[in-house]
């Protein structure tokens, strides 16, 4: 048996049906660039959010109200919540000495208003070390600072998307705009940032947390945002945190405390997830091109039955026939597997130049992926149709019309 | 003794009904011969054939090619035979169509490791010695009758086989063609080939130094 004679044959039988080739591979390119494609988005979504948390600001916890579940995440069940207050930041900083900043922190979501504009904005009310914090920049004017918190004043540090929509080319420093029913004189102006993932994150005022109670008429906060001195300190802080809240909360632990790396890893799994799910979605197109594939093989092997007969008549052993006709179907999907992994390549890299808040990454694995798994498809759907042909009679074959 | 036949029977089966075609042939041939084998049509000359040359299994009696029991063999075995001991020349030539003469010949060499130039090389010779080295390039489609049947005796021969098989080879052509085709399988013999053809002309068997006549799947005359 010689193999770069069975490859000619496979060749020649391909080249000699081009348009039919092509129509029954098309199935295994969609299914191919779908996969790439799909698994360059996920992973591309997990980069850069990966790297959009390390912006945050390093070493930083968050205490959340309520009692979550060991993997992290949402707050879930909970019964009777106790509120984190204003005091309850301060108290951190005050017990441990491993804590830099410890900043309250309120959101909600609030109707802002400048003349005949308005618009529902996402407020956070925080203090003056939030933006040291979190590594926050401002373009002009400046951050609120602790006499603002202090004293309560209404005062707003606003995002680009904001000025632009409510203040429009005119200088945003100065001017009065109202949130709810109370006007803040607007003192800074964040650098951009910029939208991804479908979130505009310079859609966005801060206050000082002490206004933004009022505003939302409430005393609990939405999380408290703690600052780390150093990564090596972070256990430590953690455990003095949750030593602190839970004697001032009466020896209950009614809240959680996350850092970083626990929400990213949390993030990081949904998306795996997602991604793994979008990829199998994709991957049953491939299985669909295999069918076609299998349909056409046997539609081929139906053809060239006499060719069959004859090759049988000449010497061919039955695992010669089951070898061609299977390197014929490998042939078709690798070749569909190829064009797919191109396709799914140059749209990895075409869509971010249109599509910019949708950031891909193309992966090597999900290319190997690909490849084997549009080979094993060859090698699955060529097997029924080769063995039908290896398994014919020669006289039969033969004597086919 | 080439090949002895003794009590061939083949039985088809259609469904429910079971059809004998072959009852009971008693057949020796030596090496060198050229038997032309005679019948009306429908009587088994093509199963008999077929049964000779290993492409299909008698359903009982003994059948020794080359001192080989046919019946004990595995059909891996059998295309061995097939390959490199039997060559097979058809009424309707069966050349693979998508292939130039030169592949079509080269084809059974496919099947035995023979390196490609030496492939190549043989085909080449055989080509030339049916007279067709001037049309190696050609597709069975641009050949006429007789130029196909004499690139389907290059590939019978190419192997170098003891035995040629030929059923009805003249029958799809000219009495002319025919007439060359003839000359070729009595030179072939005059080296020394073992010939088998079936024919339903007498003046083609005519040609042959022995000829059988089968009537109703049993042998009428020229058997042992
Ligand atoms: N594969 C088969 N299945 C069933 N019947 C067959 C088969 N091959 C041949 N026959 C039958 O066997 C008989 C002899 O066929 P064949 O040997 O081809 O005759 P001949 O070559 O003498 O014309 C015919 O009646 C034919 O219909
Ligand atoms: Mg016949």
């Amino acid at each position: 048996m010689d193999v770069i004679e069975v490859l000619r044959v496979s060749r020649d039988s391909i080249m000699s049906n081009r348009i039919r080739a092509f129509l029954t591979t098309l199935g295994v390119i969609i299914g191919v660039t779908a996969v790439i494609l799909l698994v360059s988005i996920g992973e591309g979504a997990r980069r850069y959010i990966q790297t959009e948390f390390s912006g945050l600001g390093s070493n930083i916890l968050i205490v959340v109200p309520g009692k979550t579940s060991k993997e992290g995440g949402t707050h879930m069940g909970t019964s009777a919540v106790r509120k984190l207050v204003y005091d309850d930041a301060l108290l951190i900083k005050k017990r441990s000495r491993h804590i830099q900043h410890s900043v309250p922190v309120v959101a909600g979501t609030s109707l802002i208003k400048h003349g005949s504009k308005s618009r529902s904005t996402y407020i956070i009310g925080v203090t003056e070390d939030y933006f040291e914090a979190r590594s926050l920049t401002i373009d002009s004017g400046r951050f609120i600072n602790t006499s603002d918190v202090d004293s309560g004043r209404n005062v707003a540090v606003i995002g680009r998307t904001v000025k632009k929509e409510i203040l429009g080319e005119a200088n945003p420093l100065g001017a009065l705009i109202t949130i709810g029913s109370t006007k803040y004189r607007v003192i800074g102006l964040m650098a951009p940032k910029g939208v991804t993932l479908g979130f505009d994150i310079d859609d966005i005022i801060f206050i000082p947390t002490t206004s933004a109670q009022v505003l939302f008429d409430t005393d609990s906060l939405f999380n408290i945002t703690v600052k780390v001195r150093s990564e090596e300190e972070i256990t430590a802080a953690k455990n003095e945190i949750k030593e602190t809240l839970i004697k001032k909360h009466a020896g209950e632990e009614d809240f959680t405390v996350f850092s970083q790396d626990e929400m990213l890893a949390t993030m990081e799994k949904i998306l795996k997830i997602m991604t793994a799910v979008l990829a199998g979605i994709a991957a049953i197109s491939l299985i669909v091109g295999g069918i076609g594939i299998m349909n056409i093989m046997l539609v081929s092997v139906k053809e060239r039955t006499r060719e069959i007969g004859l090759r049988k008549a000449v010497g061919a052993k039955n695992r010669d026939i089951l070898f061609q006709f299977i390197t014929e179907a490998v042939a078709l999907s690798l070749v569909g597997g190829l064009i797919g992994i191109l396709c799914g390549m140059a749209f990895t890299w075409v869509i971010p130049l249109f599509i910019p808040s949708l950031p891909t990454s193309l992966s090597a694995w999900a290319i190997f992926l690909a490849f084997f798994f549009s080979m094993s498809i060859g090698v699955f759907f060529g097997v029924y149709p080769a063995k039908k042909a290896a398994g014919m009679d020669p006289i039969t074959a033969l004597r086919y019309e | 003794m080439l090949i002895h036949l003794s009590d061939i029977r083949k039985t088809y089966v259609l469904g429910t009904v079971a059809l004998e075609v072959l009852k009971g042939i008693d057949l020796d041939i030596e090496k060198g011969d050229f038997i032309a084998i005679m019948g009306a049509s429908g009587s088994g000359k093509s199963t008999l054939l077929n049964i000779i040359g290993c492409l299909d299994r008698h359903t009982s009696g003994m059948y020794h090619f080359e001192d080989i029991d046919i019946a004990k063999r595995s059909d891996d075995e059998l295309a061995e035979i097939r390959n490199k001991r039997v060559g097979f020349v058809f009424q309707t030539f069966n050349l693979l169509p998508r292939f130039p003469a030169l592949k079509n010949v080269e084809l059974p060499m496919i099947y035995s490791s023979i390196p490609s130039n030496e492939r190549r090389d043989k085909a080449l010779e055989m080509l030339k010695k049916v007279g067709m080295s001037h049309r190696i390039e050609h597709k069975p489609s641009e050949l006429s009758g007789g130029e196909q049947q004499r690139v389907a005796i290059a590939r019978a021969l190419v192997m170098q086989p003891q035995i040629i098989l030929a059923d009805e080879p003249t029958g799809n052509l000219d009495s002319s063609s025919g007439k060359e085709i003839m000359n070729i399988f009595k030179e072939l013999n005059s080296e020394g080939v073992t010939i088998i053809l079936v024919t339903h002309e007498a003046a083609i068997a005519k040609d042959a130094k022995r000829i059988i006549t089968i009537k109703d799947g049993v042998c009428d005359s020229g058997c042992n």
